[in-house]
């Protein structure tokens, strides 16, 4: 620990329990003032317990959080707003329709007048700007900013209520390449001027490019508390997972087949009239998996919901095995060719928050002969065949009869990759596979996906992780604005190639 | 943070407590108009289950209360709030009466489901409607159902003044039923088996409903579409995304709902008027919601809320017997307090009662060396 001032923050032996689960397990280690400390864990790690302990949103049962030195009770959010504690959500609290300052003034307007808040709010925020480098338009309306300058309001907010701390939660998850890059400059700037940040991830690259510290959890308890100097992403990888992690296998060549499923001259408008998606052809074949790579929101989310059934088409053809699928109620005939879909957003695609986990287990299966008789849903059965794909794809915990939404992200993500896999599906489209998601379950879902390919499922995957495009794709498209502006095979592929593609510099791979 | 709360602190504590509030409350109410709450109470508990008859009554407004009770609770499994019960249930009285009126000497066994088949029919008939524009035009359920209970009344009494009305008959409502359809009561049974049981409107009916209610928590937690349509109330999208029709589904549980509430046409109509009269309904369809709401939802829950209000009904009308100072208006208060209570108010108790409930686990788990 630093010697000589009192570390900003101190977690003393804290414990919390939910239930059963012990979330926390004496938690103990401290965070020197005017640093950026790093906490990594996989899911379910007991990382968001203890900032929202710090945050005010649980009690610990147990322990002691002293702040400069000095015991503080956090009883609720007020009270870590007061001790300077600011907090940047994986999920933005904004309210869209308003705009920056409005968010800026929100809950401190000060008086029955809207316009003194404003105008104390607008010399402030121009304070803040100025010290920390935040560029944000202060009267522009949340809705129409793109996430990475939301992700700024946030921290303009935090800053404007007086935070010393700030607590980011899985900031990067949202953000392009080069937004990481812009935050981490926020964020370096933010400790030049001595503020305390608490950066939660499990991007091991962010805790080494950014963090001076970064302390590991696994299974409520903390398994590791080093000077980020001292330390690589192996290192820390096989303590966050306990293990050491797998080598890549060898890529399963393609063999050439006809496609499966084709689209031809696909075109989405969306709800307000905006062609998403610009005239896309594409070929999935047996045995190959098609990465789609690309900055979010240039139509690639689009695409994928429009294959599965779930968009409408404003043009185009799909065909299977060469036979044309029609474009009414093609969700459920597709589902019954033998299409798989592990959905972009789970919580809001995926799964269904207070169905038991036997029950989201078989969404959009549970009319299938197996799983009904009749009118009446074989619960038995189902709970029976949740219980064999929790041990066999490692959900935890083994609990057929939880609520869906009491399983960590990354337990709720197999349990879904599950349900579409173990079908043997001839079709599987990916979206987002391992977004929020910890790394020993990313290194299990790459190594069902490259199975799948083996045994001859055609595979789409969509995903902004260029990592993750790299390590599974056989042939790599770029999409950019809604037009596939670059079609790679991997093997001339790289991220530097796919980097410029995807900032629409066009011929760059050639 | 509901999860931290056990289900009998939550299904069993928590109501009770609000029950207590509402009798705490009402019997400040009684101390002001000058009677003693506690005499009070013990009228009301002796007059709503001090005797057979009276427990009889009791169960027979219970009756009533668990098909509106259900009416709202199989549509708000889709994320719907039914409020149409009471002209759902007018439709449905007007099922059972063609049904009866038309089945005059034929045997009862064979009425009776032609008879429940009407009321179901014809609650999910006049359900339909606001389902369709809700799922077609977005038209809001909570608007169209509560003006569909407007129009039913219209309707009903358009027919029992202009159409259906007795020959002679000054009275808005049809002539008496052939007594062959009359549903057996509960006193009738009672004779059969040697109990003396003085006269009260409760009939085979009451049977119906918990049957009822049976089979609805079945269809909820266990048929298909009951799964469908709890997806489509907890996550429409992730809905969609299952292939599942939402808007049919929507359309499914509404009806099924207006289908429970035609079924308080069996009760009254039935069971105990026995022929159609303007108004017969009186308000159970809007209990119905005060009822759900208590019950969570749940139909054993709603079988329970049923019959607390049925016992208020009865007790709050030997007290307006026994105390002349308790008039009609008094009693519509204490009702009044028990819906405020445990319907509108019924998540104010939950945070107090979940933190003392952490704080003594807590307390209890430091005692017991772990």
């Amino acid at each position: 620990m630093s010697d000589g001032a009192a570390p900003a923050i101190a977690f003393d032996r804290i414990t919390k329990r939910f239930g059963a689960v012990l979330a926390n397990r004496s938690v103990s280690f401290a965070i020197a003032a005017g640093t950026i400390h790093g906490i990594i864990g996989e899911n379910g790690a007991g990382k968001s317990t203890l900032m929202s302990i710090l945050y005010g949103f649980y009690q610990a049962d147990a322990g002691e959080i002293r702040l400069a030195g000095q015991p503080a009770r956090i009883g609720n959010t007020a009270d870590a707003i007061r001790l300077g504690i600011g907090m940047v959500h994986q999920h933005f609290v904004l309210v869209e329709p308003f705009t920056v300052l409005e968010n800026l003034a929100l809950g401190r307007e000060g008086g029955l007048m809207l316009q003194p808040g404003i105008d104390r709010a607008r010399a402030a925020a121009r304070q803040i700007e100025a010290a920390y480098g935040l560029a944000v338009d202060l009267d522009a309306k949340v809705e129409d900013l793109p996430v990475g300058a939301r992700q700024r309001v946030e921290i303009l907010k935090a800053l404007y209520r007086g935070a010393r701390i700030l607590i980011l939660d899985e900031p990067t998850g949202v953000l392009t390449p080069d937004e990481v890059l812009q935050l981490f400059q926020i964020l370096r700037r933010l400790k030049s001027e001595g503020k305390t940040v608490l950066l939660i991830t499990h991007k091991l690259k962010e805790i080494m490019a950014v963090t001076d510290r970064v302390t590991v959890m696994r299974a409520g308890a903390v398994v590791g508390d080093v000077a980020t100097a001292d330390t690589n992403e192996a290192d820390l990888a096989e303590r966050m997972v306990g293990r050491k992690l797998a080598i890549l296998p060898e890529r399963v060549p393609v063999v050439p087949a006809e496609p499966i499923l084709r689209a031809q001259g696909v075109r989405i408008v969306d709800a307000g009239g905006v062609e998403r998606v610009k005239s896309i052809d594409l070929d999935l074949r047996p045995g190959e998996i098609v990465g789609i790579a690309g900055v979010s929101g240039n139509g690639q989310s689009e695409l994928l919901a429009a294959l599965a059934g779930l968009l409408p088409l404003a043009g185009g053809t799909l065909s299977w095995n060469g036979a044309p699928v029609p474009v009414e109620g093609r969700a459920k005939i597709l589902r019954h060719l033998g299409l798989g879909h592990i959905p972009e957003d789970r919580h809001k695609n995926g799964m269904v928050g207070p169905f038991e986990a036997w029950e989201t287990s078989v969404l959009g299966y549970h009319r299938d002969a197996g799983h009904a008789r009749g009118v009446w849903l074989r619960s038995r059965v189902i709970r029976a065949l949740t219980a064999r794909r929790m041990v066999e794809y490692d959900v935890r915990p083994r609990d057929a009869r939880l609520r869906t939404s009491a399983f960590s992200g990354g337990n709720q993500q197999k349990l879904i990759c599950a349900r579409e896999m173990a079908r043997g599906p001839k079709v599987l489209l990916v979206g987002q596979p391992t977004r929020g998601v910890d790394v020993g379950a990313i290194e299990q879902i790459h190594a069902r996906l490259r199975a799948l390919k083996a045994a001859g499922t055609a595979i789409l995957l969509v995903s902004v992780e260029l990592d993750e495009i790299l390590a599974l794709s056989d042939r790599i498209l770029v999409m950019v604005d809604g037009r596939v502006t670059g079609a790679l095979d991997r093997s001339e592929a790289s991220e530097r190639a796919l980097g410029l593609l995807m900032a629409g510099v066009q011929g760059a791979a050639a | 943070m509901q999860r931290d709360l056990p289900p009998l602190v939550d299904y069993g504590l928590i109501p009770l407590l609000n029950l207590l509030l509402a009798f705490l409350v009402g019997a400040i109410v009684l101390g002001l108009i000058g009677v003693s709450p506690l005499d009070a109470l013990g009228t009301l508990f002796q007059g709503a289950f001090g005797s057979l008859d009276g427990a009889g009554y009791t169960l027979y407004y219970a009756t009533t209360f668990i098909f509106t009770g259900l009416a709202v609770a199989i549509p708000y499994q889709a994320g719907l709030f039914n409020i149409g019960g009471e002209g759902q249930a007018m439709l449905g009285g007007l099922g059972v009466t063609l049904v009866c009126q038309s089945l005059g000497g034929v045997s009862l066994w064979l009425v009776l489901p032609l008879a429940i088949l009407a009321a179901m029919v014809g609650g999910a008939a006049w359900a339909a409607v606001p389902a369709i524009l809700q799922v077609k035009r977005g038209s809001h359920i909570v608007i169209t159902t509560i003006m569909f209970n407007f129009l039913a009344s219209a309707v009903m009494t358009y027919l029992l003044i202009d159409r259906l009305r007795a020959p002679g008959d000054p009275s808005p409502e049809t002539a008496a039923f052939p007594a062959s359809t009359a549903l057996p009561y509960a006193h009738e049974w009672a004779a059969k088996l040697g109990i003396a049981m003085e006269e009260s409107p409760l009939n085979l009916s009451f049977l119906v409903a918990l049957v009822l209610a049976v089979l609805v928590w079945l269809f909820i937690r266990r048929s298909l579409w009951g799964y469908e349509i709890r997806a489509t109330g907890y996550n429409p999208s992730a809905a969609t995304y299952a292939a599942i029709p939402v808007g049919r589904v929507t359309v499914l549980a509404v009806c099924l709902g207006g289908a429970c509430a035609g079924l308080v046409g069996i009760n009254e109509v039935m069971g105990v008027l026995h022929r159609l009269v303007l108004g017969f309904t009186g308000g159970a369809g809007i209990v119905g919601i005060a009822v759900a709401l208590m019950g969570r939802n749940h139909p054993f829950g709603i079988v329970l809320a049923a019959i607390l209000f049925g016992a208020l009904y009865q007790g709050g009308a030997e007290l307006a017997f026994d105390y002349p100072q308790v008039t009609r208006d008094i009693i519509v208060v204490m009702d009044g307090l028990v819906i405020l209570f445990c319907g509108a108010l019924e998540n104010m108790l939950r945070v107090p009662v979940t933190r003392a409930w952490q704080r003594w686990r807590l307390t209890s788990a430091i005692r017991r060396p772990a």
